[in-house]
C-alpha cells in the first residue's frame, strides 16, 4: 500500500512495520523504476542491540560453528559498545538469495530509510552482479552449507572431544587467508584423456627413439629432474595450504579433513568482500545518497529528517587528513563514494582533462549505466588504477610517501601534480590488490616417500619479512597438522638467497 | 520482499563462545580477577567489571608482514606543504611509518565480565566446610514438577502425542470407519456407475452401496476424529524444595586500640566470607555485632564506618550473639558461621570468660568459627622471631573442637587476606579420599 507518490514517508523519528513498507516501496521505487539495480528479494530483519553485537561476533552470519575466537571477538566488542567508544553499525547485510539485511530497532525512522536503501539495495546489487562475487560465491547455498557446517563440527566435537577439535580448529584459522584459491583451476583432466596423452607421449618418444642419447653422461640433472616429477604430481607449488594439507597431510583423520575444508571454503566465500571492500561500500554509499536526496527531492522526506541522514551520510564519508590525530588509514566508505562521485560528475559535466583521461565515459551523461557497468566488472585494486582522476588526487590532496629501509629519512616521491598523478594512482591501486598486499607463501616442497619434511617459501617482497613470532606460532599450527617438521624459508626473489628460515616440529607424535 | 521481527528470539547466542573464551584463558583471568581484588573497595567486590588479561594465551596468530624494516610506500591524503623531493624525519626512532597501522597489536586485552563470570572464577575451587545441617526450615520454595497428564489444563500444555494416542484407541474401538475404507466403497460406486447398461444385480447392488456409503458417512460424523474427550494435558505439580540456610555472625572489636588499617583488613575479610556464604546458600542473613566493653547489634553501615571509642570486653560480643542465636536462629535449622576480628586486646580478667564461651556455647552450635587476628601494617614479623602472642590468641588457643570447625589467623596486610581465606576454604581432597 504505497502512499500517493508525494506524500510524506513518515514524521518524527518513531517507526512501525508499515512504515517500514512504505518506506521500502519508495526506496524500491526510485532504485529498481529509476536506476534500475538488479537485486537478490530482500529479506529485512528487525534485530536488538545485544542480537547485533551477537552477529558481529560470527562474523555477521546467522548461524556459525562455535569457537572460542568468536567469544573473544564478542566480549572485546562489547567492551567497546559499553564504554560508548564505538557505537554499533546501524546495519549488517549478508551475501545470500534472498539478501537478508538486519536494522537495528533503537534507528530513527530516517536511519532505517538510509539503511535499506544502502545495505537491501546498494550492497545486494552489488553482491549480485560484481564479477568476483559471481566467480566465487554461492549466494544461494551458503546458509545451507552453514548449516552444514555447524552441525558437522558439532558433531565432531561429540565423537572426538572438544579440545582435539578445537586444537584443528585453531589451526586452521592461522591458516586461513593461506586457504583461498585466487584463480580459478584448471579442471583435472579425466582417467580417458589421461591415458590416451600418456599414449601419444609413448608414440612419440617411440618415434624418435635413438640409442646415442643412452650414451649422454647423466647428472645432477636426473636428481632435479625427479624432484621435478615429485612436485607435479603433488600440484606443486600450491598457494593454497589449507587444500594442500586437506588433500595431501599424511597423518590427518577424515573428520580433520572434511572440517579443514569446512574452513578452508568459508575462507574463499569471504574473498570476494576482502577485494571489493572499498568498492563495495562505495557502491552502497552512492546509492543511498542517490536514493535519499531523490525522496527528498520529491517531498517524501522532511527536511529535519533529511538533515539528519546528512548528518550521518557525512559523518560516514570523513576522511581526517594523514597529520589530524584521527587518521587511521583511508576511510573506505570515503574513497568509495567520492571515487563514484566523481565518475558521475565526468559523465555529466566534464572538463577537459576528464575528456583526455576518460575518453570512454566523458559527458556520456549516463553516470547510472556507467557507475552499474563499473560495480560489475571492477574490484578495489582495477577501480582505483583506472578511475582515480586527477581531479580527485587534486581533491585530496594524496601524496605519496617513500620509506626506503636504506635511507635515514622519509622522502615524498609524488603530490598532486602532472608528474605525480600516474605515480599515486599506481601506488593506491597496489594497496588495495591482496594479492600484493598478502605475503606470498607457497608449499614448494616435500617428500612423501623420504622424511616428508614440508617445505615452504615466501617470496620476500621489497625487503619485508614475516612478522617473526606470529610466523612461528602459525609454522607450529602447520606442523602439528602436518605431523612431520616443516620449514619455511623467506627468499629474495631477486637473488634467490634465503634471509630467514623458520621451522617447526609437531608437538604430538600424531595429531588424531 | 519480507520484513521479520527477530526482537524477541531467544538471545544469549554467543554464550557459548564466550564461555568456550573463557575456559581457554582461564587461567589468566583467574589472575587478573585475584589482582583486581586489590584495586576494588568492599563495596564493589560483586560487582561486573573491566578485566585486562595479557593476549598471549588468546593471541590468534597469522602470516603476515613485520611492521619493521624493507622498503614501503604510504598513499596519504590532506598533504599541506610538501613537494616532490622533500623528505621527512623518520617519526617514532625508525619503527615504520607513523601511518602504518597498529602495527603488531596490543599485548593486553581488556573486556567486562559479569557479576556471575566474576564470582565464579573468584571462588573457584573453594568450599565451606561442613554443610551438615541442611534442613527444612520456614523458608520453603515452591518447586514445580512434572506429574502424569490430567484430562484439563492450559492448551500451552497440551500433549500431543497422548491426545492422538488417545483418540486412536477411541477410534479403533468405536470401528470408525477409516478412509481407506470409504475410499473402496467410492472406487466400487464408480466402477459401477461407469458400467452404462446396469444390471438388476448391479442396479441393486448400487442401491445397496449407496446406502453402506451414507451409514459410513454418518457414522464417521458421529464419531469425531478426536473428541473432547481425548485431550490429555501436562500436569504439574509444586513441591515444597528444602532451602539450606545460613547466619553469618560478624564479631568485630571497634575499641580504640583497632586502627583503620586493622578494620579495613577485618572488613575485607568479611566481605569476602559473606560473598562465599551467598554462593552456597540461597538464604543467608548477616548480624553484625560490634563491641568495646560492651555490645550492640548494628546494621552494615554503621558496623564499617561508624567510630567508637572504649574499653575491650570480648565477651560481651560472644554474650550478645548468644542472645541473638537464642532470639532468631534456632541452631537446629541454621547454620551457623562466626567470624570474629580483633587485635587480640582484651581485658586480662575477661579472658577466661571468653574462651569458656566460645568453647562451650558457641563451638558446639556453630558450623565453623574463624578467629582473625588483625596486626598493624608495619608489624615486620622477621623471620625466626615469635612475637609474644596476644592474650587472647593465647587463650583461644586451648579451645578444642573438631579439626576445621575452629580457625585462627593473623594477618597483618591486606595482600594477606585473600591467601589467608583461600587457605581456610581450600577444597580438601584428602578429606574425600579419607572417606
Amino acid at each position: 500500500m504505497t502512499g500517493r507518490a508525494d506524500e510524506l514517508l513518515f514524521t518524527g523519528s518513531g517507526w512501525d512495520f508499515d512504515m517500514i513498507r512504505r518506506v521500502y516501496d519508495a526506496v524500491e521505487e526510485v532504485a529498481i523504476g529509476e536506476m534500475k539495480l538488479d537485486i537478490y528479494p530482500n529479506r529485512i530483519e528487525v534485530i536488538t542491540a545485544e542480537q547485533m553485537l551477537d552477529a558481529y561476533s560470527s562474523t555477521g552470519m546467522p548461524l556459525f560453528y562455535k569457537h572460542w575466537s568468536f567469544g573473544k571477538q564478542v566480549l572485546a566488542n562489547e567492551m567497546l559498545y559499553r564504554k560508548g567508544m564505538r557505537a554499533l553499525a546501524y546495519e549488517l547485510v549478508i551475501n545470500s538469495d534472498p539478501c537478508i539485511s538486519y536494522i537495528m530497532e533503537e534507528n530513527s525512522a530516517t536511519m532505517q530509510t538510509l539503511v535499506i536503501a544502502h545495505a537491501a539495495f546498494g550492497h545486494n546489487h552489488f553482491f549480485k552482479n560484481n564479477y568476483v562475487f559471481k566467480q566465487w560465491t554461492d549466494a544461494e547455498g551458503i546458509l545451507d552449507y552453514l548449516n552444514f557446517a555447524k552441525r558437522y563440527i558439532m558433531e565432531c566435537e561429540e565423537r572426538h572431544g572438544q579440545a582435539a577439535v578445537e586444537r584443528l580448529i585453531d589451526a586452521a584459522h592461522a591458516l586461513m587467508h593461506q586457504g583461498i584459491h585466487r584463480s580459478p583451476r584448471a579442471r583435472p583432466r579425466d582417467l580417458k584423456a589421461e591415458a590416451a596423452r600418456e599414449a601419444e607421449r609413448q608414440a612419440y618418444q617411440e618415434r624418435v627413439y635413438n640409442d646415442l642419447w643412452r650414451t649422454l653422461p647423466r647428472g645432477a640433472k636426473q636428481a632435479s629432474a625427479r624432484a621435478e616429477k615429485r612436485r607435479e604430481a603433488l600440484n606443486l607449488p600450491q598457494e593454497n595450504i589449507l587444500y594442500f594439507l586437506e588433500k595431501t597431510g599424511p597423518k590427518l583423520a577424515p573428520w580433520q579433513r572434511e572440517i579443514l575444508r569446512i574452513i578452508r571454503l568459508i575462507a574463499q566465500y569471504f574473498y570476494p568482500q576482502r577485494q571489493t571492500k572499498m568498492m563495495n561500500e562505495g557502491a552502497a554509499t552512492w546509492c543511498h545518497y542517490r536514493i535519499m536526496t531523490t525522496l527528498h527531492e520529491r517531498g517524501r522526506l522532511t527536511d529535519g529528517a533529511f538533515m539528519e541522514f546528512l548528518q550521518s551520510h557525512t559523518n560516514a564519508i570523513h576522511q581526517p587528513a594523514f597529520d589530524s590525530g584521527h587518521f587511521s588509514g583511508l576511510n573506505p566508505y570515503a574513497l568509495g563514494f567520492g571515487i563514484m562521485q566523481d565518475i558521475a560528475r565526468i559523465c555529466t559535466a566534464p572538463t577537459e582533462e576528464d575528456r583526455v583521461w576518460f575518453p570512454e565515459i566523458a559527458g556520456t551523461g549516463d553516470p547510472d549505466g556507467v557507475l552499474k557497468h563499473i560495480w560489475a566488472n571492477y574490484r578495489d585494486e582495477s577501480f582505483v588504477a583506472q578511475y582515480l582522476s586527477p581531479h580527485l588526487i587534486r581533491r585530496w590532496r594524496l601524496f605519496k610517501l617513500d620509506d626506503k629501509e636504506a635511507t635515514p629519512e622519509l622522502r615524498v616521491d609524488a603530490i598532486h601534480n602532472e608528474r605525480g598523478y600516474r605515480e599515486i594512482r599506481h601506488a593506491l591501486a597496489r594497496h588495495y590488490d591482496i594479492g600484493w598486499e598478502e605475503p606470498d607463501i607457497q608449499v614448494v616442497d616435500v617428500d612423501l616417500a623420504g622424511d616428508r619434511k614440508l617445505i615452504l617459501e615466501h617470496r620476500v617482497n621489497n625487503g619485508v619479512l614475516l612478522a617473526e613470532s606470529d610466523a612461528d606460532k602459525v609454522l607450529q599450527h602447520m606442523a602439528d597438522l602436518w605431523g612431520y617438521d616443516v620449514c619455511l624459508n623467506e627468499i629474495d626473489p631477486e637473488s634467490g638467497k634465503t634471509l630467514k628460515q623458520h621451522r617447526a616440529q609437531p608437538h604430538s607424535p600424531s595429531p588424531g | 520482499m519480507y520484513i521479520i521481527d527477530r526482537r524477541l528470539n531467544p538471545g544469549g547466542k554467543s554464550l557459548v563462545n564466550r564461555q568456550r573464551f573463557l575456559r581457554r584463558a582461564k587461567a589468566s583471568v583467574q589472575r587478573a580477577v585475584r589482582d583486581s581484588l586489590k584495586d576494588r573497595s568492599i563495596r564493589e567486590l560483586d560487582r561486573d567489571g573491566e578485566i585486562t588479561i595479557v593476549r598471549d594465551g588468546v593471541h590468534e596468530p597469522t602470516f603476515h608482514r613485520t611492521a619493521q624494516g624493507g622498503n614501503r610506500d604510504y598513499v596519504l591524503p590532506g598533504n599541506k606543504e610538501y613537494l616532490e623531493g622533500d623528505t621527512i624525519p623518520r617519526p617514532g626512532g625508525g619503527t615504520g611509518g607513523p601511518f602504518a597501522g597498529t602495527g603488531d597489536g596490543a599485548d593486553e586485552f581488556r573486556f567486562i565480565l559479569t557479576r556471575e563470570e566474576f564470582l565464579d572464577l573468584f571462588l573457584d575451587d573453594l568450599e565451606l566446610p561442613d554443610l551438615a545441617k541442611r534442613r527444612l526450615a520456614g523458608a520453603v520454595v515452591e518447586g514445580v514438577r512434572r506429574a502424569g497428564y490430567s484430562t484439563t489444563g492450559s492448551p500451552s500444555s497440551l500433549s500431543i502425542p497422548r491426545t492422538m494416542r488417545h483418540a486412536l484407541s477411541r477410534r479403533l474401538a468405536l470401528r470408525r470407519p477409516s478412509n481407506a475404507d470409504m475410499n473402496r466403497l467410492d472406487e466400487e460406486i464408480e466402477r459401477l456407475e461407469r458400467q452404462a447398461p446396469l444390471g438388476a444385480d448391479d442396479a441393486s447392488r448400487l442401491e445397496h452401496l449407496h446406502q453402506e456409503r451414507a451409514r459410513l458417512e454418518r457414522r464417521r460424523q458421529l464419531i469425531a476424529y478426536i473428541d473432547p474427550i481425548d485431550l490429555r494435558y501436562r500436569r504439574y505439580e509444586t513441591t515444597p524444595k528444602p532451602v539450606a540456610q545460613a547466619v553469618m555472625f560478624c564479631l568485630m572489636d571497634v575499641s580504640g586500640s583497632m586502627t583503620e588499617h586493622m578494620k579495613d583488613l577485618a572488613k575485607r575479610f568479611f566481605a569476602l566470607l559473606y560473598l562465599f556464604l551467598t554462593r552456597c546458600y540461597r538464604h543467608v542473613e548477616v548480624v553484625f555485632i560490634r563491641h568495646t566493653d560492651r555490645a550492640d547489634e548494628v546494621d552494615e553501615n554503621t558496623f564499617f564506618y561508624s567510630k567508637e571509642t572504649g574499653g575491650t570486653l570480648v565477651s560481651s560480643a560472644l554474650d550478645k550473639m548468644l542472645a541473638v542465636v537464642a532470639d532468631r536462629y534456632r541452631p537446629e535449622d541454621w547454620n551457623i558461621y562466626v567470624a570474629q576480628a580483633s587485635d587480640g586486646d582484651n581485658l586480662a580478667h575477661d579472658n577466661p570468660q571468653a574462651v569458656s564461651l566460645m568453647q562451650n556455647s558457641i563451638v558446639p552450635i556453630a558450623q565453623y568459627v574463624a578467629y582473625l587476628e588483625v596486626g598493624r601494617e608495619e608489624d615486620p614479623m622477621p623471620a625466626g622471631t615469635f612475637p609474644k602472642a596476644s592474650d587472647l590468641w593465647q587463650g583461644y588457643e586451648k579451645v578444642i573442637a573438631p579439626k576445621g570447625r575452629f580457625v585462627m589467623r593473623k594477618v597483618h596486610h591486606r595482600r594477606e587476606i585473600y591467601p589467608v581465606f583461600r587457605e581456610l576454604f581450600q577444597r580438601r581432597t584428602g578429606r574425600a579420599e579419607a572417606q
